[in-house]
């Protein structure tokens, strides 16, 4: 027996001595507030207090709290009090899943130190991890934290255009419910037996004696699916099984489930199975000429995609300047703090499951094929989700936990290890890119050829989405005549290629957008003024032929004229002392910008919203949009609640639940503000209507409640409605109305012509960074980022949005490279930590789009897009060198840079206004 | 025989000890990762043995082998020590250095090992008890490979020793990633030189991560005894630093890159010790 002062509870525990303190907290105490990450102290997320000193509890023997104390996020210290105050305003919590760690690492700081500055509170918190806010909030957080002094919130009343908290945000900052946090008594725990091997057949021995293992109820093969053993996100490719039959085709691919008692680590040594490993295709290259992984897609061709418009040869042979050049980027790992996790149980006949997601209506129809089951007989509840940038879009562990409670009767629950985590979920689609861009002699674009070729991996995914999307973006936010795009996805035995942030589109950014440094330059033209030129204007056709309109780069480039005519000024000339305390470190400054389609492409994506009035006076959203950090809990609430013309305060959040909440679609192609806003704000027009109607009130009447009577008031006159008088509906409500948005979009026809998005957002960020060139090491030094969002509908949260994509581009920039079997944890696969996103300064660019609610674009992944190439710009401004493959690790700037200074000598953006080193 | 054992005295740890078969506990950063709820036993856990942490000065400085990071970052130390005080910051984060132990980096003995460049820079020993004595023996002697010791199954890592004059001097570590916090270097450096009247009377420089063991550089160091200060890192050959190492290519650097690297790290960490 264990015994210790938890929280300042005396609490004696019976737990093996050396089980992990992160175990014992949350499984045997119910302290499930303490979230586990890694289980190998690389990410910070369990972190606790022992006496005060924060520690890992995942890598904290159980035995060795005896007689201690141990605070966790359920505690209520005078650090913990005023850090939750200061994360909540400044939006230092987004997904929430690192916050619980990160407020007691920052809890043992301020205990040491009253008032840090913001280098120590980067070096005291720089051992958690977190991949949504991009840091700066947190440091901010802490800090103010310190001095006592937080910012005023806008008031929850302001509606659209406030800075106001997270509404999830007092979970978020008190350890919210994930998928791992929350199960039904007497869960079976489910392991999943997966392939060691890129491509291997495989035979499964005799389960009869397994099965007879103490604590293992049921093992289950891919024999025992009792649906369509196939998915896709995009179900005419549905390829993948939910357990693998033989031959496995990507390591990490599970081929067996075993269920447990829930008393009984899962072990499984000994699952009888034989291997035998086959030839793999480990490249696009191997794959297009080697045998098809699926027997209807010959030279591994998923899908291309193609946009032809004018004569791209010809432009390009009679343009004064051509630049051609490649690209190439690794499998990328979107690394949520949060592995996948959740839990299954029945309810009657219908299968619940609450697991983390991006997409429940998805999952909820995936996971019926799959089981065999008519779609309502599956209840989709998501969980808190921590991080998901596109992974969670595709199901994981929906179908296997919901396999071994359909069959058993018996609630069941799977979380995954990080390792499992990484090997089987999809990645960012590894990217081979080439091509040429011209411009006349006064700089303005003549053509562009471009191909790409992308590593889907084993299966589907979003692999036919990236095809499509990275042709019809191609030519970045620019006026281009005469284009020739392709894209194709090739399937190999990698990891699934899937959606990450983007898509597709950062790939192809960084190609275009540093070749568009290279055209500048022998044009002969600032790299700004050269973009600026070549910005898409209202009423420009884009490569698709789609005539835009709100077209915003304009103004995102010229917000960024004064900061770069600064920072080129600065860097002119500046060498500093590198580490040995030579002079070899060159200042750079670089600049990229970005366009992005928002929702499908040029397919169907509707939302359906649902509002109404409570007979107790409450204002019920019904909100379907799964907020995974990046807010739309509280954006769709303050859309709704401007359009209705009542206060937030007044609003309940139902949601997101497919058998509660009307389908908004899923968190993805940075449409949930757009597409779910359009639905909330129609829906709320909608019951204002209704409310004005049944109060024979004006349009113009002020509306409010008192308690369970709703007031309008106007023109003098008053009416009221006492809403518990009136009948109510099967949800509970007595008035309420809903409403479905589909934005307009027109297919594309065989040369990728048409109009594929409703609405598009635009940026442009501006790196300052130095190189050191004896080590090729980059330390960037600020970035300022200017996004067109159309209309801020809460300008804390689009910063946050801002940050966090921006670090994320900084990963992928420089240090981010999945490579199965060798980064397979979060040690050897590296994402920023604190110390490497540098001050931030985000520019809100507000050109509103007519079809945006209240004006609003999307926003979720324009950010992320030119922080690589923007990079790459800087570095190459600094030093000269090219960098055509990242991330670029310090070994890959060191070759470019050898190559640079070897090459006969360039002027690197180097024009008089330019100065370059 | 139980499977966890959690003695106060150093006697009992090394009576349990010597029975065979005990995994030794100290901070358990290293043992966590990779395990499953629990550690595999048996275990031997040390971190109640009196007298395993802490610092004890004197005319050589006694480190328990038990102490954790965080302490040694903390410490008032000779400035001969800075560079493993440097190394003791950048050692994962906060939580692995109040947990993480000196003793326990130098048994897990990793390549890149943070803790060894600055301790062999001092001259350090390691204290290993048995049932049969205690024995001390240089660090470099300890190391015997990639995660393989010296350390018999009989003994205990009881303390690291900083001889007298390895306090002498000013030290300075350097550590090289792809990121700025949590970092398995690429490749590092610490170095320790001793001035009078404007020259190096005595330089120690060892490179970590670039070979099975991090390693001294004999033929730098002695190339820098008589130099200005100003003349310092020019003395570094770069031929001379390479041929003491033997990188190799891995996810994080490529060997010709951690041979380029090393010697500018040299150059930076000397530089560094005498600024």
């Amino acid at each position: 027996m264990i015994r210790f002062d938890l929280n300042g509870a005396d609490v004696t525990v019976d737990a093996p001595p050396t089980e992990r303190l992160s175990w014992t907290l949350r499984e045997r105490l119910g302290k499930t507030g303490t979230k586990v990450g890694c289980d190998a102290g690389d990410c910070g997320a369990c972190t606790v207090l022992l006496d005060g000193a924060a520690v890992c509890a995942c890598l904290t023997p159980s035995a060795r709290v005896a007689g201690r104390r141990v605070t966790t996020i359920e505690g209520e210290t005078p650090e913990l009090v005023r850090l939750r105050a200061a994360f909540h305003a400044f939006g230092a919590a987004q997904c929430g899943i690192c916050t619980p760690g990160m407020l007691l690492t920052a809890a043992d700081l301020l205990a040491r130190n009253d008032r840090p500055s913001e280098a120590e509170v980067e070096v005291a918190l720089g051992g958690v991890l977190c991949r949504c806010t991009g840091y700066r909030s947190i440091i901010a957080a802490v800090v103010a934290a310190g001095q006592g002094r937080l910012p005023n919130l806008d008031s929850v009343d302001d509606g659209v255009g406030a800075s106001i908290g997270r509404l999830d945000g007092a979970a978020k900052v008190a350890g919210d419910s994930f998928g791992a946090d929350d199960w039904p008594e007497g869960a079976l725990v489910v392991a999943a037996v997966r392939s060691p091997h890129p491509h291997a057949a495989f035979v499964i021995g005799d389960l009869a004696a397994f099965r007879a293992r103490p604590g293992v109820t049921a093992v289950h093969t891919a024999a025992d699916i009792p649906g369509l053993n196939a998915f896709s996100v995009i179900p005419p490719f549905a390829d993948q099984p939910a357990i693998a039959p033989s031959p496995a085709r990507f390591r990490g691919e599970c081929v067996a489930l075993v269920a447990f008692e829930p008393d009984v680590e899962p072990d499984l040594s000994g699952f009888p199975i034989t291997w035998t490993q086959l030839a793999f295709l480990a490249s696009p290259e191997a794959a297009e000429n080697g045998p098809p992984i699926h027997p209807n897609r010959p030279g591994n061709l998923l899908v291309q995609g193609r946009v032809v418009k004018g004569d791209a040869a010809t432009a390009l042979a009679t343009s004064a300047h051509v630049v051609d050049g490649v690209m190439t980027t690794g499998f990328v790992e979107h690394a949520y703090i949060e592995p996948e996790a959740g839990a299954a149980w029945m309810e009657g006949d219908t299968l619940v499951i609450r697991a983390c997601t991006q997409a429940p209506g998805m999952d909820r129809a995936d996971t019926a094929a799959i089981l065999g089951l008519p779609l309502d007989r599956v209840r989709i509840i998501p969980a808190a989700t921590g991080g998901g940038f596109g992974s969670k879009l595709d199901i994981s562990l929906q179908p296997l936990i919901g396999l071994v409670t359909l069959k058993s009767g018996r609630p069941s629950r799977m979380t995954y290890s990080r390792h499992e985590s990484m090997i089987s979920t999809t990645k960012r689609h590894p990217a081979e890119m080439q091509g040429r861009i011209g411009c006349d002699a006064e700089g303005r674009i003549t053509g562009m050829e471009f191909e790409g070729r992308f590593d889907t991996g084993a299966y589907s995914s979003w692999g036919p989405t990236v095809a499509n999307r990275v042709p019809v973006h191609a030519s970045g936010p620019y006026l281009t005549p005469a284009i020739s795009a392709t894209a194709r996805a090739i399937h190999t035995h990698g990891p699934v290629s899937g959606a990450f942030r983007g898509f597709g589109v950062p790939q192809g950014a960084l190609w275009q957008e540093t070749l568009y440094d290279r055209l500048a330059d022998k044009a002969g033209i600032d790299r700004l003024e050269f973009r600026l030129r070549n910005a898409l204007r209202d009423g420009d056709a884009s490569a698709t032929g789609q005539v835009l309109r709100a077209v915003g780069i304009h103004e995102c480039l010229l917000a960024l004229k004064p900061h770069w005519t600064r920072a080129l000024t600065e860097a002119r000339g500046q060498t500093g002392l590198g580490q040995t305390g030579q002079n070899q470190t060159n200042r750079g400054v670089g600049i990229a910008a970005c366009w992005y389609g928002c929702g499908n492409t040029a397919l169907p994506n509707p939302s359906t919203i649902r509002i109404g009035l409570s007979p107790r006076g409450e204002v019920v959203l019904h909100q379907g949009a799964t907020d995974i950090g990046q807010g739309s809990n509280t954006v769709i609430s303050q859309i709704a609640a401007t359009a209705l013309g009542l206060p937030l305060a007044a609003f309940r959040l139902v949601g997101p639940d497919t058998a509660l909440t009307p389908d908004a679609g899923k968190t993805s192609a940075s449409r949930q503000t757009f597409v779910t806003g359009r639905a909330a704000k129609a829906a709320a027009e909608a019951l204002r209507a209704r409310i004005l109607r049944r109060a024979n009130a004006g349009d113009g009447a002020v509306l409010s409640l008192d308690g369970p009577v709703l007031v309008a008031r106007h023109l003098g006159l008053t009416a009221r409605v006492d809403l518990a008088q009136l009948p109510t509906d099967a949800h509970g409500l007595c008035l309420t109305a809903e409403a479905t948005y589909d934005p307009p979009t027109a297919p594309l026809d065989a040369d990728g012509q048409g109009a594929p998005y409703a609405v598009y957002g635009y940026g442009a960020q501006m790196v300052e960074l130095e190189v050191d060139q004896a080590l090729g090491t980059v330390r960037l030094l600020k970035i300022t980022a200017a996004h067109d969002v159309g209309r801020a509908i809460n300008p804390m949260l689009a910063r946050g949005q801002i940050e966090g994509g921006i670090a994320q581009g900084i990963g992928m920039a420089l240090m981010e490279e999945y490579l199965p079997a060798r980064t397979e944890n979060l040690h050897d696969y590296l994402i920023p930590t604190f110390g490497d996103v540098p001050p931030i300064e985000s520019l809100l660019i507000e050109v509103p789009d007519p079809e945006g609610p209240y004006g609003a674009k999307g926003l979720g992944e324009h950010v992320l897009i030119p922080t690589a190439p923007a990079i790459l710009n800087a570095i190459r401004h600094a030093t000269g060198a090219e960098i055509t493959r990242v991330p670029a690790l310090p070994h890959r700037v060191k070759e470019a840079l050898t190559v640079a200074q070897n090459s006969s000598p360039k002027n690197f953006g180097a024009l008089g206004d330019e100065g370059g080193p | 025989m139980p499977d966890f054992a959690r003695p106060q005295t150093l006697a009992d740890a090394l009576r349990i000890r010597g029975e065979g078969g005990w995994r030794v506990l100290a901070g358990g950063t290293d043992l966590y990762p990779g395990a499953g709820r629990s550690l595999a036993g048996p275990i031997l856990d040390l971190s109640a043995v009196a007298g395993l942490s802490g610092l004890q000065p004197g005319p050589e400085l006694r480190i328990g082998a038990a102490t954790p990071w965080t302490v040694l970052a903390e410490a008032d130390l000779p400035r001969g020590l800075a560079a493993l005080q440097q190394a003791a910051r950048e050692v994962g984060g906060r939580q692995v250095q109040n947990a993480g132990t000196l003793g326990g980096n130098l048994c897990n003995a990793s390549p890149a090992a943070d803790g060894v460049p600055p301790l062999l820079v001092v001259g350090a020993e390691v204290e290993l008890a048995s049932p049969l004595g205690l024995r001390r023996i240089g660090l470099d002697a300890f190391l015997v490979g990639p995660r393989r010791t010296a350390l018999r199954t009989d003994e205990v890592l009881t303390a690291v020793v900083i001889p007298q004059h390895g306090l002498r001097g000013r030290s300075a570590f350097v550590k090289l990633g792809a990121r700025t916090h949590l970092v398995i270097s690429i490749a590092m450096v610490a170095a320790r030189v001793e001035v009078e009247a404007g020259r190096i009377v005595a330089a120690a420089i060892s490179v970590g991560s670039c070979s099975p063991v991090a390693v001294r550089l004999p033929v730098v160091e002695a190339a820098l005894v008589g130099s200005r200060l100003a003349d310092a890192a020019a003395r570094i050959d770069a031929r001379a630093v390479q041929a003491a190492l033997s990188p190799i290519d891995d996810v994080r650097a490529t060997a010709d890159y951690r041979r380029s690297a090393a010697v500018e790290l040299v150059r930076c960490a000397v530089t560094k010790a005498l600024g």
